[in-house]
């Protein structure tokens, strides 16, 4: 027996036991584990009906009928916890609207995960807190945020009433002592409370850092509407605004900097230079999505038919070695562009915008060329996947030693 | 506090989560208090892990120390004072419950 590294005559307190902080956990060792975290899309129904949303169905929608049933779900957490996953993130739509939710929280609480909850914070009741509190999800949950007053709000989430119940949702967080976050879209009728949202951010006592904003925002994920996705174009912050918004962060070049010397460089053809496939997120089907955003029918596996184990261990590999781009837009362009780990281009944003994987999105062409104009790694007029190689390294490592900027 | 004897008996409390995951036994807090944060996990050395996994709420805390002293070939004195070291640190992090 070994109290402590054989030697049991030094058994004192905490020689046995040792507290591990998240950031500290190193159970892996030297290896990945095959599921990091898992995305639980619980519903693609919200209460809200934001004019920006991507995923969202209505309330009440007969969609509700083909959601993975409460038994499902829970098997699905414990294919989860088998593979030795610490976190559950749930989310949707409004995962709150499942009236199982509290269930299945406290099934994958008990299967000894964490729990990551995304809401809109409307449907935070006494009783969600009292569980919440009872039973902490281990992991900040996290709100987003449409506006600071009534107007402003729920004319973002088509909802009369909509803000008062947020309100009283973030006051029970409060009451409950609920540790949690604010996010922001940052629609239109949102600018004007920008300011009082950020002060507001500032006073919660789980914020570490600015609040994060979504600006860019996807179309319709499943192509089911395209009257919406014209609507959500114009919300789309411009190349300028998004670089703008960006760069008011005081850690935005210093970030940047770190951040290009390790991510910039021509993807080629291969389609999944992302992190998709790693990890999945699980739609509110069944249906097993290598992200959050593919939802592509030939991407996704079933997870009725499938064990998610499969999944991860053979079926996305196998899609991950096999995608490569064979559009000529993509290969003269995006394939060639060293601004890869500035641009947000990737299958699934390909996939919502035009239904192939590889179609280059101008939309986030130009937000990154704006980027990296801003950041010095272009002259005006310039196209990033023009530059040649040797040229565009100096340009980075120039920028990343640049002390003055 | 309570005084731990040997005659007694424990059992992991419902209000944590004990997981094997890649041969480390890792406890997943569920309730507040456990911690001293709510995102805290723990883990334990070897005799920590040979100790718990005995822990059933049936056997004394001496029968343990008895059944590690002789799978581990150990003097069952030095492994009880381990079991008592161990069940005295998880009672007070209200992790194990005395039955």
């Amino acid at each position: 027996m070994d109290g402590q590294d054989g030697d049991c005559e030094a058994a004192t307190p905490m020689t046995y036991i040792k507290k591990l902080k998240p950031h500290e956990f190193s159970i892996w060792k030297n290896k990945s584990p095959l599921l990091g975290q898992l995305d639980i899309e619980l519903t693609e129904r919200c209460n809200n009906n934001c004019i920006h949303c991507c995923i969202n169905l209505p309330e009440y929608d007969d969609a509700r009928n083909r959601e993975m049933e409460t038994a499902f779900v829970k098997d699905l957490i414990t294919q989860t916890a088998d593979l030795g996953c610490m976190t559950v993130r749930f989310t949707g739509g409004e995962p709150l609207l499942r009236e199982d939710f509290a269930e299945l929280y406290e099934f994958t609480r008990r299967r000894g995960m964490r729990v990551i909850l995304f809401t809109n914070a409307r449907l935070i009741t006494p009783e969600v807190a009292g569980l919440l509190a009872k039973m902490p999800p281990g992991r900040v949950v996290e709100v987003t945020v449409y506006g600071m007053r009534p107007e402003s709000y729920e004319r973002a989430v088509g909802r009369k009433g909509a803000f008062a119940e947020f309100r009283r949702g973030i006051t029970l967080l409060e009451e409950y002592r609920i540790p949690f976050i604010v996010k922001a879209a940052l629609l239109p009728c949102m600018k004007d409370d920008l300011a009082e949202f950020e002060s507001w951010a500032h006073t919660i006592p789980w914020m570490d850092k600015a609040p994060g904003y979504s600006m860019n925002f996807d179309l319709r994920s499943r192509r089911d509407d395209p009257a919406k996705n014209a609507r959500i174009a114009k919300l789309r912050a411009t190349p300028e605004e998004t670089v703008a918004m960006l760069s008011r962060n005081p850690l935005y070049l210093k970030s940047m900097k770190q951040f290009c010397g390790k991510f910039m460089g021509p993807p080629g053809d291969k389609l999944f230079s992302c992190g998709a496939g790693h990890g999945t997120c699980v739609d509110a089907y069944g249906k097993a999505q290598m992200c959050m955003g593919l939802r592509d029918p030939m991407t996704v596996c079933d997870v009725r038919a499938v064990p998610l184990k499969t999944i991860l261990e053979e079926l996305f590999p196998a899609m991950r070695e096999s995608a490569v781009a064979t559009s000529p837009e993509y290969l003269n362009r995006c394939a060639l562009c060293f601004l890869k780990g500035l641009c947000e281009q990737c299958p699934a944003k390909s996939w919502m915008e035009y239904g192939t994987l590889d179609t280059p999105v101008e939309y986030l062409c130009a937000v990154a060329h704006a980027q990296a104009h801003y950041l010095g790694l272009l002259k005006d007029g310039e196209n990033a996947w023009e530059i040649a190689g040797e040229d565009w390294r100096e340009r980075v490592a120039q920028f990343t030693r640049d002390d003055a900027r | 506090m309570v005084e731990l004897t040997p005659d007694m008996k424990c059992a992991p409390s419902e209000d944590v989560v004990a997981r094997m995951i890649e041969d480390e036994l890792i406890i997943v807090p569920l309730v507040a208090g456990i911690g001293d944060m709510d995102d805290e996990l723990y883990t334990m050395n070897e005799t920590g892990k040979a100790i718990w996994s005995r822990l059933d709420g049936e056997k004394s805390l001496r029968a343990i120390a008895d059944d590690l002293a002789t799978e581990f070939e150990a003097p069952p004195g030095q492994i009880e004072k381990d079991v008592l070291g161990l069940m005295t640190e998880l009672v007070q992090r209200k992790m194990v419950v005395v039955r």
